[in-house]
């Protein structure tokens, strides 16, 4: 809702010197967020002033029309005498007002006027369109004025364009405050002065010879109110200050009845609609659409009706979607001028309909039809029925008024009985909400400031008034009251909590993933996790692997990504390419998140009651609809893990670094962590590692397949890994401390060939099982293939580190506990000593 | 060498007289002392204390002297050896400090030579912003609650006291999941706002109920400099016997303070949100102009844009039908909830000017914010 300063200050009579930011202050700490303050016509200086044209000479020669013109600014110029002016526009005549801006002015821009020789003759200022006023966007040439307005007076002033606009955007609770009437009101009550409510209008009663109107639904509209002005003139036009206000509204000014209409609606937020009285057949009717019905709608658009649409019907059929946009057949005409005697032809008689409907089915039907109007986001928000009958006279009486009709004595009043609201409330409520103590007195008065009618002492019985449909229980009434004293005067103090018990297991495992990944060197990010099919094939992923099996979205952003991840790999791959592409080569780079994983089974989440506590069964069926969402963490390295330095060699990251980030994040959980060989996409079918917890899959890590990697543009040799946080965490883990022996180390080293196939995990496991208790630690320090270790063979030497608990080692002991582990790796993987 | 003589006169034997004793003292400390390293020290001291050195080869002399002179003459040669031995060791030590000296100025190298060989990682600072607040909750007794992002419609909008027609529900641009049928009536959306964990954590127990959670939630927004469809709220909701709209200002001071800093206004604006009544919209002020910027086009302010407030975000008391919907008595229990956009206070606690940043992982962005923030 845009609100003009001066407009506003008809209703309320604000101090003199408040600016548009003072009161948007006050009006912001009463709960309306004013989203800027624009100075309108800031930017522009005078002299601007009214110019009567004298004389006109058509130049010719050039490019495009060129008018030399003398022009009679008055006394503007301080000369008297004519203004010579050359300008381009052709839409005036000899003996128009225009508007002048005389040397020394600035039109926005800014554009500094001066005299000026152009096209051989002197300019001395210029003749102004509303474009370059910063009116509008009008491009029909020059602005011509209505004759009365005498040469030299001042058009700033004339017309209004310098005032301030507050634009505030209203919540949907507050659909008054779409009105100049709920603005001014709460400005009323900010600055504490009283109220010219524009709606207070001496209206006549209703009888029974105005238009007919027959409402077949009155649930859906509960008001109808009905008007007829004949006789207007149809080529009156909007006198400038209706449409100066439009404007600065944000209004486009079209033709005089629907600017009144548009005009009102702003001053009392009551929509209203104009028909052409002798376009419509028969009496109107309110009803519900039937099957089959169409109209064509104010904008051209041809519309198939449902049965839940409200209309606005004659005998023809609907001639209107109610409180959301008219039809076309019966619009107000556009006039037609006689060429001859400048006289118009077009509409003359004049229906104004002042209706209230029914919030949700107006809601609905913008929404349906995909429509929202000025009108219909009125109504949803609620509009005050009582205003109808005040509207619609305020339209009858401009349009009388400006455009010289004759209001006929008819007034229809369809009204649907309304029962009383009464809320009652504890007088101290709003105490005890708000932790302040306001009194009874000062709730009662705020009450009726915001219009309530307040009865009672301890309980107060409160009718709201008919413009806050939004006030239905004690709690809304108490806010009114907190709001309005002043939110910033209600004492802060902290409450009471009962003693805390920190962070879960499961919360400080999660934290302990991030810092041991970035301690190790990794960088988090955060990626979208929309994907779609191209994102599948691009890692390879079997027709039916079960990761192409998505939560998809009705509405997604882009129509190529609509399903929602189930592996984190897409966006981290994204990340780690849009990196590469800025020049950031050496990647190690982590996210954590959730992925969704549909039900086997999907089903539709049950919307429960919301007036008590569903049971359990209930939570427990809309919970079973949600999809899984585990949560997962994947890593992806590219260029140098180990950078090369003055120092020496570095190391490339490759398969082992992302087999290392697993076991770095299973550490963090206090598990072990198995890896074994296996084939899975989007992984190298040769260097991939199955990650295991005890039997348990966990994830996968290793270099990701060459397709894969020329697929998403990715460096060669890029690697990665994908875990499941939540398989890997184990509430209530606890280390137990182990005996650190004080005896000294027997350290034995061992080298044994295998088969190149042997996975030197099942080597080690081997020889930890053989070499028993005594067996502190185990390294692998060297692996070779080639001549040395013999054709399809490779060599893997290990340090194994013996210790007692309770005595020295001898010698002997440490040779035979040597001996038992090669023994048993000989035993299950085939590995004999080297150089045996 | 002669053998003991009773008549034998020890003045007589040459090398033990005392001029010659001391004089073969006297060098031996000399050239000590003109030992320039460790080197010309060992072969002084071979010189002057070895088996050829005058004072041993006089030493061998007392042996052959009549008993009574030999307590005279050992004493004599003791002293000067003593002396010369204390000069040895006085010198070799002097020595000593100087070939240690200089080793260590040989060893010494260029230490503003940059060592990149251990790489560096960082985590989000989304995430540690999301910690960072957590634990100033967890610290005032809270509890951290988390929810799922695709939720149902009935805790993302129903039990928020957000029914199906109401226009808030239009407000927020909502990604709804596809329904088995292909419709959008899954009763499933990607939650719009950290809230329905607020709903979860009351279903999930009695009060009194202090809990914090932070999350991602998700609009239909393009991605540009201040918006993107993906982002992260943190919600905090009390709820107790006697909680008032007082608590909620105290509460989120204490926030402010340890979040951003002491001594700076809050501005609450009045507000609509359905599932809090009243409702507030909290502002802070500029902590980086303090208003000086507003209404002066010479001091202009990037980080509230010249407003002076910077929006926080929402909150309110919990409205009663919210209560009722979870199960709690509204008679007896009251609460406060806010939330608060997480994109927004990074932005403007460390002067992060474009949202994309926070979302494309250029690994540049995030380094600087290091383990903590
Ligand atoms: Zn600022």
């Amino acid at each position: 809702m845009r609100v003009p300063l001066s407009w506003l200050r008809e209703y309320v009579d604000l101090p003199a010197g408040e600016t548009g930011r003072d009161v948007a202050a006050r009006l912001v700490r009463a709960g309306l967020e004013v989203e800027t303050v624009e100075q309108v016509g800031a930017d522009i200086k005078g002299p601007l002033v009214v110019g009567e044209v004298l004389s006109i000479e058509e130049l010719t020669g050039f490019k495009k029309p060129i008018r030399h013109c003398f022009v009679n600014v008055g006394t503007a110029n301080g000369t008297g005498e004519p203004q010579e002016i050359v300008c381009g526009a052709t839409n005036f005549q000899v003996g128009d007002k225009v508007v002048v801006i005389l040397p020394g002015g600035v039109l926005p821009g800014p554009f500094p006027i001066s005299a000026r020789q152009t096209y051989g003759h002197t300019s001395a200022g210029m003749i102004c369109s509303a474009r370059e006023l910063g009116m509008g966007d009008d491009h029909n040439g020059i602005i011509v004025l209505p004759p009365e307005y005498e040469a030299g007076t001042d058009a700033l002033e004339l017309l209004q364009l310098v005032d301030e606009v507050l634009d505030i955007a209203v919540t949907p609770d507050r659909g008054y405050c779409l009105s100049m009437r709920g603005v001014a009101r709460e400005a009323a009550a900010a600055y504490g002065l009283p109220l010219a409510d524009p709606a207070l209008l001496d209206v006549p009663p209703a009888n029974s010879y105005g238009y007919p109107v027959k409402v077949a639904d009155p649930v859906g509209c509960d008001r109808f109110v009905a008007r007829t002005v004949t006789g207007v003139d149809p080529g009156a036009k909007s006198p400038i200050w209706l449409q100066r206000r439009l404007q600065k509204a944000g209004i486009r000014p079209i033709s005089l009845a629907v600017d009144i209409t548009n005009y009102v609606m702003l001053e009392v937020g009551q929509p209203l609609h104009a028909y052409d009285r002798n376009r419509v057949d028969g009496p109107i009717q309110v009803r519900r659409a039937v099957g089959g019905e169409e109209l064509t709608t104010l904008d051209g658009v041809r519309r198939e009706l449902s049965a839940e649409d409200l209309l606005i019907c004659d005998d023809s059929g609907p001639i209107g979607l109610a409180g959301v946009m008219g039809g076309a057949t019966t619009e107000i005409l556009d006039p037609v001028f006689d060429a001859r005697t400048g006289l118009a032809s077009g509409t003359t008689d004049i229906i104004i309909e002042a209706a209230h409907f029914e919030p949700v089915a107006i809601a609905r039907a913008a929404k349906r039809h995909k429509l929202p109007s000025e009108a219909s986001k009125r109504f949803e928000r609620g509009v005050d029925p009582e205003a109808a009958r005040a509207a619609a006279q305020r339209a009858v009486d401009l349009l009388v008024l400006i455009a010289g009709g004759t209001a006929e004595a008819g007034v229809t009043d369809i009204a649907a009985p309304h029962p009383v609201r009464t809320i009652p409330i504890d007088a101290d409520l709003p105490d005890r909400v708000a932790g302040a103590e306001y009194g009874r007195e000062t709730v009662t008065r705020r009450l009726q400031e915001v219009g309530c009618t307040v009865v009672g002492t301890d309980v107060l019985e409160v009718t709201p008034p008919s413009w806050r449909p939004d006030l239905t229980d004690p709690y809304d009434l108490a806010e009114e009251v907190i709001r309005l004293e002043g939110y910033d005067n209600v004492p802060a103090r902290m409450p009471v909590t009962p003693p805390g018990r920190g962070l879960s297991e499961a919360q400080r495992f999660h934290r302990r993933v991030g810092v041991a990944l970035a301690g190790a060197g990794y960088v988090e990010i955060n990626a979208y996790p929309f994907v779609g099919e191209a994102a599948f094939d691009a890692l390879g992923l079997d027709a039916d692997d079960a990761r192409r099996r998505t939560v998809k979205l009705v509405n997604p952003l882009n129509d190529a990504e609509p399903a929602l991840r189930t592996t984190l790999l897409p966006g981290l791959l994204g990340a780690l390419r849009r990196n590469v592409g800025r020049g950031n080569t050496d990647l190690a780079l982590f996210e954590t998140g959730t992925v969704f994983l549909p039900k086997a089974e999907p089903k539709v989440a049950p919307r429960l009651p919301v007036d008590r506590r569903p049971t359990e069964e209930q939570l427990a069926e809309l919970n079973a609809a949600l999809p899984d969402q585990p949560r997962r963490v994947a890593v992806a390295l590219t260029g140098e893990r180990l950078p090369s330095g003055w120092w020496g060699k570095g190391a490339p990251s490759g398969w082992a670094d992302a087999v290392e980030a697993a076991r770095v994040v299973a550490a963090a959980a206090g598990v072990e962590l198995t890896v074994r060989q296996a084939q899975h996409a989007p992984w190298h079918p040769g260097r991939c590692a199955e990650l295991l917890v005890g039997e348990e899959v966990v994830g996968h890590a290793g270099e990701l397949h060459p397709r894969v990697v020329k697929a998403l543009h990715l460096p060669e040799r890029t690697s990665a890994m994908e875990l499941d946080l939540d398989l890997l965490f184990e509430d209530g883990r606890r280390v137990s401390g182990p005996p650190v022996s004080a005896y000294p180390v027997a350290t034995q080293d061992v080298a044994l060939i295998v088969d190149a196939g042997v996975h030197a995990a099942d080597v080690e496991a081997a020889l930890r099982e053989g070499a028993g208790e005594l067996l502190e630690s185990l390294r692998l320090f060297d692996v070779f293939t080639g001549e040395q270790a013999g054709a399809g063979k490779k060599s893997l030497a290990y340090t194994l580190r013996f210790r007692a608990t309770d005595r020295t080692l001898t010698a002997d002991e440490a040779s035979a506990a040597r001996a038992s582990a090669v023994a048993v790796a000989g035993e299950r993987t085939g590995a004999v000593l080297r150089g045996a | 060498m002669s053998a003991p003589n009773k008549s034998y006169d020890p003045v007589e034997v040459e090398a033990l007289k005392p001029e010659v004793v001391e004089q073969a003292r006297d060098e031996a400390i000399a050239a000590f002392a003109a030992a320039a390293d460790l080197d010309e020290l060992k072969q002084a001291k071979v010189a002057h204390t070895g088996d050829r050195s005058p004072l041993s080869l006089a030493n061998r002399e007392i042996g052959a002297l009549p008993p009574q002179a030999k307590a005279a003459a050992g004493k004599l040669i003791g002293q000067a050896r003593g002396a010369v031995n204390q000069a040895l060791a006085k010198r070799q030590v002097e020595l000593e400090a100087e070939r240690d000296a200089r080793v260590l100025v040989e060893e010494a190298v260029d230490v503003t030579l940059p060592y990149g060989r251990v790489p560096r990682g960082a985590r989000h600072p989304l995430t540690t912003l999301a910690e960072r607040i957590e634990d100033t909750f967890v610290a005032m007794g809270y509890q951290v609650a988390s929810g799922p992002e695709v939720e149902a419609e009935w805790l993302n909008f129903d039990a928020l006291n957000l029914h199906a027609d109401h226009p808030a529900r239009s407000m927020q641009d909502t990604f709804f999941v596809e329904a088995p049928d292909g419709t959008a009536d899954s009763g499933m959306v990607l939650r719009t706002q950290t809230s329905p964990v607020q709903i979860r954590a009351m279903l999930a127990g009695e009060p009194p109920l202090y809990a914090v959670s932070p999350g991602r939630v998700y609009r239909t927004d393009e991605l540009d400099a201040t918006h993107t469809p993906v982002f992260r709220q943190v919600e905090a909701i009390a709820v107790d016997e006697g909680i008032t709209f007082g608590h909620l200002k105290g509460t989120i001071e204490v926030l402010v303070e340890k979040l951003i800093g002491g001594g700076l206004e809050l501005r609450w604006r009045p507000s609509y949100f359905p599932f809090t009544e009243p409702s507030a919209e909290i502002d802070l002020q500029c902590f980086v102009c303090r208003g000086a910027s507003v209404g002066n086009p010479d001091r202009p302010c990037r980080t509230c844009s010249s407003e002076g407030w910077i929006e926080l975000g929402g909150c309110g008391v919990v409205n009663p039908r919210v209560l009722v919907a979870a199960g709690i008595d509204p008679g007896r229990y009251s609460g406060f909830a806010f939330g608060l956009g997480l994109e927004r206070i990074l932005m403007n606690r460390h002067n992060v000017a474009d949202m994309r940043d926070m979302v494309e992982g250029d690994v540049r962005f995030t380094l600087p914010f290091g383990m903590e923030i």
